[in-house]
């Protein structure tokens, strides 16, 4: 039984995070932390280390042994700063601990369940809670298929596939005629290749998803009605171009920036206009696409006409009417929120509205997250069994080991394939049957 | 007259079922067309290979029949992957026909408990609750009993094709059992038909054996059963051919007449068992296909030319002869020919091979849509033990995937179905490393022990094999040394100051039992099978714990039933695609609804609480 390990309070940052450990190696993993258990059921306040030796925070360690525990297992609770950065060092140095992982989706309750830890009554509420997680899991599907990931990350399984095809025909068809004699060359080069896809793929995820994972804002609106204005203002810096001629920005431009604590990705798009000239075509296309992948979008017009084509799909929106200051403020424009650059207290109403919204969507999307980094998880654990298999002197059986738990381990993410789909490959590259 | 339990057919299959069945002190029938066929092999008579070499070592740890009657009839013994790991290794031998008859006709014979019915069962008769209770001769006569195995082989509706010439038959020269499939149609069974071939028969004397190349047995004979002490019967050689482009093209050119080719036949197949003509359609492009002939028996001078099954007419069958080197005058003796069958959807049985909703009616062997002497004759044992249990209102005993072959089998059988028919290949097997071929009795001979299916002569033999493996463990794991000292036998070691084990020592693949000897020679005092034993179990270790929690986990899972009532379509959550597939499949425990292409954890976690939930409101 693996050890699992997940952030079970809410959102962060937040004041204080919880993190659960659950599983046999629970109170052996937290000593990776430089932190032990102490008496059951009783908080200790201890530092927590990365394996650098840097301090990552101070918190407080319960220990709670099987079977008094939440899952009827080992359990170990952390207690830390709320912070992402502390968490996200917390759960790195847990999951890299030998036979611990990230929990899948309900895991905790599935244990507690198995375990008789939670009675009928409590089911009713295991369901809805894992139905909620399965809806999390459709958004980062969804994600996935956007991204073009899931071809991806299908193009690799069928590659596993393939070279366990040629090894498993090597192992079960040696006597067979058809089946060479090494087919393993061919397969450890392809191996090979597969290995280095994955690890590109991960530094890039490490570079820019973890980096930039954030909320993502996007200003929509028509040429020169302020957005690049509003950018600056919200974000206290002149990192956009600003200019009054009308369709300067012509790309995305992004900011960085941390509203009541989260961090915050506030694009500026092309002003959105019809007639539009060819470089400008490609930034209003971009600007749409920014509109459609954004969490939220903040429409920006500065008379009353509010066309929604502009803002593609996305319904999350906020529509804002700008340059309130100019007197072009009509009585009929009441849904829309007034904001001026110019008045300091409209552009605190913004920034109350935002981080209350911002709030409620990540609440709403934080198991979503978690389930991306289990993604990551299994991508990493995949590539460990891919460069065990290749690396291994041992015997063929034994390295055809390591690629099974391989694709499994990208199993966890496209679907599992079994050995009919194995053998249904062997029997249609070679002619089987002496 | 009343028996406890009735098998009907004398394959494979039915004398392991008559066998265990009478070993458990249930009074046994065997019922037969004829004693004469009892033991038959009715295709290529060859036993073992990957996978169905660790399934005939499993029924032998079982203290079952195939195993001991091959090593008195087998004349070529060959360890197949001997160049790879212990783990996937299979012992092969070819069979002399005759040999292998009358070996397990002497064996059926020496059964305590069994009798043997000659003739035709044409029915089977149920109580008023539709239990079974007993079954009909053609002859009339109604015999009593309490459990019924049914192992009719191809004999279901069998239909013969060779050409456009087709006739019911089951196998040559035999009668299709059709009164019995009308039975079985009556009983709401559901049926599928598969087919399978079998190459033209060879007169051995009118080849060129001169010009062909040879394969022989090995030089070492390892026997299938560990209570076989040595294989005495002479080995002999197989002759190596090929088809030729004119093979190719003769083929290509009748094509249309080839039954399998004309729309004749509607049963699916073997992939891994092609017609020739297939293997053209499919894979023309190689130059050739190998042939192996090989001899039916020692004073048989029958061949079996492997690798040429094929349903073309018999015309084209003899000029196809003449395209093949060695084969220029060859004389057939039997035609090739094609055959369809009806089997049983192996999903309508439970993991004991009792068809679900008849009580005391099991399915073993061919009619479960599997292929192969090796794969009916496990099925014979579990439904032999479980017919018995039955009657003696024991409980039914269930083969777990984590520890046997025949585990694998009797799960994917029962809970995938069939398409094609099916055949055991170690790959099927995710435990292989720990499914060998080496600890088949340590893994299931206390179980026969335990069960009361084990003679006094293999409880013994099993516990003196084990006492010996124990002490020798037991003595390399006291042993210990530290890299200097290891150093000074010349065994290099990271230098790290750590203690090991001559038991860990054998883990390491530079290290030979040959080494530690060195080390310790009073390692001389342990038997030499213990210690090969030892080091292929060493050789495993470091896997053997991933494995560990592996299997626990999947052993929970089997264990965690899931009622046959189960709505699927009532769990919340669940996606449509998960419940359609649900729904298709019926799995019967949270270890089947696991292996669901494209299952999710919280999908399994949600139909886990609806069985909790169904489990409450039922109590």
């Amino acid at each position: 039984m693996d050890t699992i390990v997940a952030l079970s309070s809410g959102s962060l940052p937040s004041g204080v995070a919880i993190i659960r450990i659950s599983g046999p190696k629970a109170s052996k993993a937290v000593t990776a932390l430089g932190a032990q258990i102490t008496k059951p059921r009783q908080a200790s306040l201890q530092t927590f280390y990365d394996p650098d030796g840097s301090v990552i925070d101070e918190g407080l360690v319960l220990w709670f042994p099987s079977p008094h525990s939440f899952t009827g297992e080992d359990v170990v609770e952390l207690q830390t700063h709320g912070s992402r950065a502390v968490v996200a060092g917390i759960l790195d140095v847990l999951s890299a601990y030998d036979g611990v992982r990230h929990a899948e989706a309900g895991e905790f309750a599935r244990r507690a369940f198995t375990n008789g830890k939670i009675d009928l009554t409590e089911a009713e509420g295991l369901a809805d809670l894992i139905d909620a997680e399965t809806t999390a899991q459709r958004k980062v599907a969804q994600y996935l298929a956007t991204g073009g990931l899931k071809e991806l990350y299908k193009g690799w399984q069928d590659q596993l596939l393939n070279a366990r095809a040629m090894i498993e025909a090597d192992i079960d068809f040696a006597d067979e005629d058809d089946v060479p004699g090494s087919v393993a060359d061919q397969v450890w080069q392809d191996m090979a290749a597969l290995q280095r896809s994955i690890s590109h793929h991960l530094e890039g995820y490490d570079r820019s998803e973890r980096i930039r994972d954030g909320f993502k804002i996007s200003l929509v609106g028509k040429p020169n009605v302020g957005k690049s204005s509003l950018l600056n203002a919200l974000a206290g810096s002149d990192r956009a171009i600003v200019s009054s001629e009308a369709g300067t920005t012509r790309d995305v431009v992004e900011v960085r920036m941390d509203i009541a604590g989260y961090l915050v990705l506030l694009s500026d798009t092309a002003g959105i206009r019809e007639q539009a000239g060819a470089v400008e075509a490609e930034g209003i296309r971009r600007s749409i696409v920014s509109a459609e992948q954004a969490d939220l979008v903040l429409y920006l017009s500065d008379d009353d006409n509010w066309d929604h084509d502009l803002i593609g799909k996305n319904s999350n929106v906020i529509t804002i009417r700008s340059k309130a200051d100019l007197g072009k403020l009509t009585p009929t424009d009441e849904e829309a929120i007034h904001v001026s650059v110019n008045d300091s207290a409209s552009l605190l109403r913004i920034l109350d509205m935002l981080s209350l919204r911002i709030k409620e969507e990540l609440d709403r999307s934080r198991a979503g997250s978690a389930i991306k980094s289990r993604y990551i998880d299994h991508l990493h654990q995949c590539l460990k069994d891919i460069k065990l298999a290749i690396e291994s002197e041992d015997a063929l059986e034994l390295r055809a080991e390591h690629l099974r738990a391989a694709a499994y381990s990208l199993g966890r993410i496209t679907g599992q394939y079994d050995t009919e789909d194995v053998l249904g490959r062997i029997f249609s590259s070679f002619c089987i049957g002496k | 007259m009343h028996y406890d339990v009735i098998v009907i057919g004398g394959g494979h299959a039915g004398c392991e079922a008559a066998r265990a069945s009478a070993a458990l002190g249930a009074k046994t029938a065997l019922a037969t067309h004829s004693i004469d066929t009892i033991g038959v092999m009715s295709c290529n008579p060859a036993i073992g290979g990957l996978g169905k070499g660790h399934l005939v070592r499993e029924i032998d740890a079982l203290d079952g029949l195939m195993a001991r009657v091959a090593d008195r009839s087998g004349i070529q013994f060959r360890m197949l992957n001997r160049r790879k790991g212990p783990a996937v290794r299979g012992p092969r031998t070819q069979s002399d026909r005759k040999l292998y008859r009358e070996a397990m006709q002497a064996e059926i014979k020496s059964v305590e408990g069994l009798s043997i019915l000659e003739g035709e069962v044409i029915d089977l008769s149920q109580d008023s609750s539709g239990a079974i209770n007993g079954i009909t001769l053609t002859d009339g006569t109604a015999i009593k009993c309490g459990a019924v195995v049914l192992t009719t082989g191809t004999f279901l509706r069998g239909l013969i094709h060779i050409g456009d010439k087709r006739f019911p038959a089951g196998r040559m020269g035999e009668k299709a059992s059709t009164l019995l499939a009308d039975r079985l149609a009556g009983l709401n069974v559901p049926l599928g038909r598969l087919k399978t071939g079998t190459p033209p028969r060879l007169d051995g004397r009118t080849i060129n054996w001169d010009i062909l190349e040879k394969q022989s047995a090995d030089e070492e004979l390892v026997p299938f059963s560990t209570m076989t002490n040595e294989i005495r019967v002479p080995q002999i050689d197989c002759g190596i051919t090929r088809t030729t482009p004119a093979t190719h093209n003769l083929i290509r050119e009748n094509l249309k007449r080839s039954a399998m080719y004309s729309g004749n036949i509607s049963g699916t197949g073997p992939r891994y068992c092609p017609s020739v003509e297939d293997k053209i359609v499919k894979f023309g492009d190689r130059d050739g296909h190998q042939i192996f002939l090989e001899p039916e028996g020692l004073d048989d001078h029958t061949v079996y030319p492997n690798g040429i099954s094929t349903s073309l007419p018999e015309d084209v069958q003899w000029a196809m002869m003449k395209t093949i080197s060695g084969l220029e005058n060859a004389q057939i003796l039997q035609p090739g020919y094609a055959i369809e069958y009806d089997h049983v959807d192996p999903k309508a049985l439970d993991q004991s091979l009792n068809l679900i909703g008849t009580a005391g009616l099991y399915l073993a062997g061919q009619i479960n849509g599997t292929t192969g002497y090796e794969e009916a004759a496990a099925q014979g044992l579990v439904a032999g033990i479980n017919a018995a249990h039955f009657v003696g209102q024991k409980a039914p005993v269930h083969f777990s995937r984590t520890s046997s072959y025949i585990g694998v089998m009797i799960d994917d059988l029962t809970s995938r179905g069939v398409s094609e028919p099916y055949r055991m290949f170690t790959s099927r097997a995710e435990y292989r490393l720990s499914l060998r071929i080496d600890n088949a009795d340590m893994r299931l001979s206390p179980l026969a022990i335990e069960l009361g299916l084990a003679s006094p002569d293999r409880a013994a033999h099993y516990n003196d094999v084990n006492g010996r493996l124990n002490a020798a463990r037991d003595y390399l794991k006291s042993q210990t040394l530290t890299p200097q000292e290891a150093a000074k036998h010349g065994i290099s070691l990271n230098m790290d100051g750590v203690r090991r084990s001559g038991y860990d020592l054998l883990s390491y693949a530079s290290i030979e039992l040959s080494d530690l000897i060195r080390v310790w020679p009073d390692l001389k005092q342990f038997d030499s099978d213990s210690l090969n034993r030892l080091a292929i179990e060493a050789h495993y270790a470091v896997y053997m714990d991933r494995q560990k929690a592996d299997i626990e986990s999947v052993l929970r899972d089997e264990n965690l039933l899931i009622p046959e009532d189960t709505e699927f379509d009532k769990i919340a959550g669940l996606s449509n695609e998960l419940r359609n597939k649900l729904n298709a499949r019926q799995p019967k425990s949270i270890a089947e609804a696991q292996r669901i292409e494209g299952m999710t954890p919280a999908g399994i976690a949600l139909i886990i609480a609806q069985v909790r939930k169904q489990q409450r409101s039922a109590a």
